[in-house]
């Protein structure tokens, strides 16, 4: 089971850098996106999926009954996907001021080009 | 929106959800929970409100500026650290003290903290996104 | 005491603060005079205090008899640039960071001459370059004094980066880096094969810092600081950096035909050089500036010595110069401040408008000259025989000091005569002698002279005897004299003082031959220096324009294919054995929906519409959300299916105000081919590093931990809620910080955007 979600982790991690390279910054923004999810996956195969119970002590219990998931792998996603979350706004919100100081969402137009150089210029002098 | 119907719904589910949300914050410590889902529960409860009520609406609900919720979520965080402090041991130590059968603990209001941060920050962006 | 610095006499209020902080450098002064009767005595006073003791580094200081003279020097010097400052930069913009830098700088100023650690000594160095360079470029506003601020600070910084490569190349031979553990080492250092490479780094630092030719330019320039900087970085202190370095390193590295040759020579060529271009130009500033060349020279070329003479010559004429020179730059600060200038061309005949300060300048100016009964001819006596007793070079050390010294003679008779006799121009109008606290450093520092020069005896028993014998092996008693009886020395001050008195005479005329030599030079540093700086900045410019194109895609590509290229590195040859094929009889629910998950990302990938692959997106991220369920993950499932939703949404939100994507003209076929072989190669790179790794047994130690200790330590059901907050709580703290950072962040821009 491991094996085909590394395949798939892999395949995931392809498209969205295929979609990132694109130079189109919406696409790139997907492909950030699906890139969060392939690495989150990662860290969960990585912490193995021998089993399936939850990391949870039952109630009246002080210890574990049985072996169950690994707990850390499960903490190091939890926060990974909020600021991943938070990741991703904060460039849509990014993508939302470039179009509106370029007038373009593709990185490889001369306009992007131009209007990026132009307002760097304008901080130097 | 116009709909009356989803409105309806809108604060039936927005209402059903909140409570829903302070019940996966308390009971985080033992079962499935805690605060960044309860934020995340309640965020997307806002950002119904805000979808069907417009966000001046939602402004209003909340009365608090999302910023300073936020805010406050990170003071109470990182205030959760200091009881561990005067008890002579390293920040954030989990200090408990126990009242009758139920524990409290400074890990439950560093929670707190985790849950009014996450929100929020889901709130402030939400509204500048709408309002914009 | 502190009635007199509060009382106000024609200064405003604003420099009171000034004024009280020179009892700062006043009071170092009064400690170090208590312990003067030990240092005459030859005790050393040490201090300690670890520093970073896991490098051997300790803040150990030491005030021998020449960290003593400089300290003196210092803080003399510094107690009159400050009260003169008080005055003389009333009304300036910045007065708070004016005096802050410069006590700093003479905090650094006194770390240099008293650390005992080579690396402390180090870090004084620079900070005395930093510190100059704030100082030197204190009037900001104005476009030369930035240049030459700068100039400083890349001449003198890199001298010190070879200062630094040195003291480690002497650590890497195995040299003690304590000054005060030099007597104890076993080796001679001159005999290893490393000694010229350290000699050069040390002479590199020393020469530039000192301001040696072909080093030499960045001091004339830095005459654009404020004249008491002047005064106390390029007359008293900072410039003879360089001179204590040197002398310093005299008993470790000195005595051979290097040494003695190279410092000879370099420092002959640097007093002449200076001497000659002193009389050029019109700015008296700028003509001190050449003197300090001259003086500085000198002193490199009786460093090159080896017998007591050559350098109890070093250190007399370092005390000599520092008293005139310091006066002479204060002065000059007077003068421009009733005149509002300072070219020679337009002063004249301020013998009446200024005679206090008219006297000062006298006393100093005749030290300078070396007239008899002054400090000066002391100087120039000791400094005749410590040329003659040179073992390299001594005609040429001779010739060299008489040129320099009849030349300096010469430039005295014009710093003394022009500005205060003769008539004085009428474009001056008006001029008022200058406030006490101005009079005062000029006074006394010239007065020194004076007292000096009739009790030689007691000079070179009470400073220069314990200078000397810090660095000189020699016991030897050093005694200065009045009059030496008649003798090759005397008559060579004889010379000095009529071949000065004929230059002077020719002054005006030799003034414009030097200027348009100067002018016809065909090669000079100062060129060289801008050439490589306008070089260095064209090279900069160029190599920013070739790899910074602004295009995503190239900056995207070099980053993948430099990831790909060092993992791939050390992991290609292991992929092999990593890649392992499925076992496809496990086919369960599971690998269903992998498939769905594949698909929703082929969905993403070839979607033609906005909304399509925003769903697809939605798709992957439940797929997600389904694996964290089925293997144990209710948790992280429900977050990842919460963010989904709020991703979607906000997805929406922005998507739908940005214009649709077949507006976006078509890539070529070739990059997009190129781009599809990077991805796969990035894919097959993680999925292979991916099962490599599940090859390698888990450690769940920590897992175990966290498993045991959850409810018995932790009172928690939940171990991932109870990592999140209690045992890893600084983490998630630092995670919800960056998380309110990232909001704020889009929160800003999108407000600015509204006021625009």
């Amino acid at each position: 089971m491991e094996a085909l979600l590394a395949m798939l982790v892999g395949l995931i991690t392809a498209a969205a850098f295929y979609l990132m390279l694109s130079g189109m910054l919406v696409r790139f923004v997907f492909g950030f996106t699906l890139m969060g999810n392939a690495v989150n996956l990662l860290i969960f195969t990585a912490g193995r999926l021998t089993h399936s119970d939850p990391p949870l002590i039952e109630p009246g219990q002080t210890g574990l009954a049985g072996p169950v998931a690994n707990a850390l792998p499960q903490a190091l996603i939890l926060t990974a996907i909020v600021i991943g979350f938070a990741m991703v706004t904060f460039l849509l919100i990014l993508l939302y001021r470039t179009h509106h100081q370029t007038g373009t969402l593709d990185a490889d137009q001369d306009a992007f080009l131009t209007e990026i150089s132009l307002s760097e210029k304008g901080k130097v002098s | 929106m116009q709909s009356i119907i989803l409105k309806t719904a809108t604060r039936l589910m927005v209402g059903l959800m909140l409570v829903f949300a302070v019940y996966l914050l308390l009971r985080g410590h033992h079962e499935p929970g805690g605060g960044f889902v309860a934020a995340l529960v309640s965020g997307t409860a806002f950002a119904l409100f805000a979808i069907t009520e417009g966000p001046a609406q939602l402004r209003r609900a909340i009365r608090v500026r999302p910023s300073v919720i936020a805010m406050t979520g990170l003071a109470v965080a990182a205030a959760a650290g200091f009881p561990a402090l005067f008890a002579g041991m390293p920040y954030l130590t989990g200090i408990w003290w126990k009242i009758g059968e139920i524990s409290l603990g400074t890990p439950l209001i560093f929670d707190v903290g985790v849950f009014l941060a996450v929100l929020g920050a889901i709130v402030s962006l939400l509204l500048a996104l709408e309002e914009n | 005491m502190s009635r007199i610095f509060l009382t106000t006499e024609t200064v405003p209020d604003c420099c009171r603060a000034g004024r009280i902080s020179s009892l700062f450098p006043l009071s170092v002064f009064v400690l170090l005079c208590f312990a003067w009767p030990g240092i005459v005595n030859g005790h050393v006073y040490q201090a300690q205090s670890a520093w970073i003791p896991s490098l051997g580094l300790n803040l150990g200081f030491r005030l021998d008899g020449l960290s003593f003279l400089f300290c003196l020097i210092i803080t003399l010097a510094g107690f009159f640039v400050t009260l003169f400052s008080a005055s003389y930069m009333a009304g300036k913009p910045n007065l708070f960071s004016y005096f802050f830098y410069l006590h700093a700088f003479m905090v650094a100023m006194l770390g240099i001459v008293t650390a005992d650690h080579l690396l402390l000594l180090f870090v004084f160095w620079e900070a005395t370059t930093v510190l100059s360079y704030l100082l030197i470029g204190f009037d900001h506003e104005n476009t030369t004094a930035r240049e030459n601020a700068r100039q400083a600070i890349l001449v003198t910084g890199a001298g010190g980066l070879f200062l630094l490569f040195g003291i480690l190349l002497l650590k890497t031979m195995g040299a003690p880096m304590a000054l005060s553990q030099w007597t104890q080492m076993g080796m001679d250092i001159r005999e290893h094969f490393l000694y010229p490479f350290i000699f050069l780094c040390i002479l590199v630092g020393a020469m530039t810092k000192s301001a040696q030719v072909p080093f030499h330019f960045w001091l004339p320039n830095a005459m654009s600081a404020p004249t008491p900087i002047s005064a106390f970085l390029h007359a008293a202190t900072m410039v003879k950096a360089g001179i204590y370095l040197l002398m310093r390193f005299h008993p470790l590295l000195g005595g051979t035909s290097l040494w003695m040759g190279t410092l000879v020579v370099v420092g002959g060529i640097t007093a002449l050089w200076g001497a000659i271009q002193a009389l050029a130009p019109c700015d008296l500033k700028r003509v001190l500036a050449y003197t300090t060349l001259m003086a500085l020279g000198i002193l490199t070329l009786f460093l090159g010595g080896q017998t007591v003479a050559s350098l109890t010559a070093a250190a007399t004429f370092l005390l000599v110069h520092a008293l005139y020179k310091a006066a002479l730059f204060l002065a000059t600060g007077s003068i421009d401040h009733q005149c509002r200038t300072r070219d020679l061309r337009n002063l004249g005949g301020l013998f009446s408008a200024m005679p206090l300060t008219m006297l000062a300048v006298a006393a100093a100016t005749l030290s300078m000259a070396g007239f008899p009964l002054f400090f000066g001819f002391i100087g120039k006596e000791i400094m005749y025989e410590g040329a003659l007793s040179e073992e390299m070079f001594p005609g040429f050390a001779t010739l060299a000091t008489l040129f320099a010294n009849s030349l300096m003679t010469a430039v005295a008779g014009i710093i003394l005569l022009t500005p205060f006799f003769g008539t004085r121009p009428p474009s001056l109008g008006q001029v008022h002698e200058v406030p006490w606290t101005m009079r005062l450093g000029p006074a006394v520092m010239g007065g020194i002279g004076v007292v000096f020069g009739l009790f030689p005896e007691w000079v070179s028993a009470n400073l220069i005897q314990p200078a000397v014998f810090a660095f000189h092996p020699s016991r030897e008693e050093i005694r200065l004299v009045f009059f030496h009886g008649f003798n090759l020395p005397l008559l060579l001050s004889m010379i000095t003082l009529t071949l000065g008195s004929v230059i002077y005479i020719f002054r005006i005329s030799l003034r414009h031959r030097i200027q348009d030599v100067i002018d016809r030079l065909w090669i000079t540093t100062p060129r060289i220096y801008q050439k490589s700086l306008d070089a260095f900045v064209a090279g900069g410019t160029w190599f920013v324009r070739r790899t910074q194109t602004g295009m995503l895609h190239t900056y995207f590509a070099v980053i993948m294919v430099t990831v790909l290229l060092i993992a791939g590195w050390a992991w290609i040859p292991h992929m092999g054995a990593a890649l392992i094929v499925p076992d496809m009889a496990q086919i369960s629910i599971a690998s269903g929906i992998c498939l769905f998950i594949l698909a929703a990302t082929g969905v993403v990938l070839m979607a033609k519409k906005r909304l399509v692959a925003i769903g697809g997106l939605g798709a992957v991220g439940a797929g997600v959300a389904l694996i964290f369920l089925m293997f144990g993950a209710p948790d992280i499932a429900l977050t990842q299916l919460l963010v989904e939703t709020l991703t979607v949404i906000i997805f929406s939100l922005v998507l739908l105000r940005l214009p649709l994507l077949r507006t976006v003209r078509k890539r070529s076929r070739s990059r997009n081919l190129f781009d599809a072989g990077l991805s796969i190669c990035a894919g097959i790179l993680v999925t292979s590093f991916l099962m490599g790794l599940l090859q390698v047994p888990l450690d769940r130690n920590l897992t175990t931990f966290f498993e045991h200790y959850s409810y018995v330590a932790a009172h928690g059901r939940n171990i991932v809620n109870v990592i999140l907050v209690d045992f890893r709580s600084l983490d998630t703290l630092g995670e919800i910080s960056v998380v309110v950072l990232a909001a704020w962040a889009g929160v800003v821009l999108i407000r600015r955007q509204e006021k625009e």
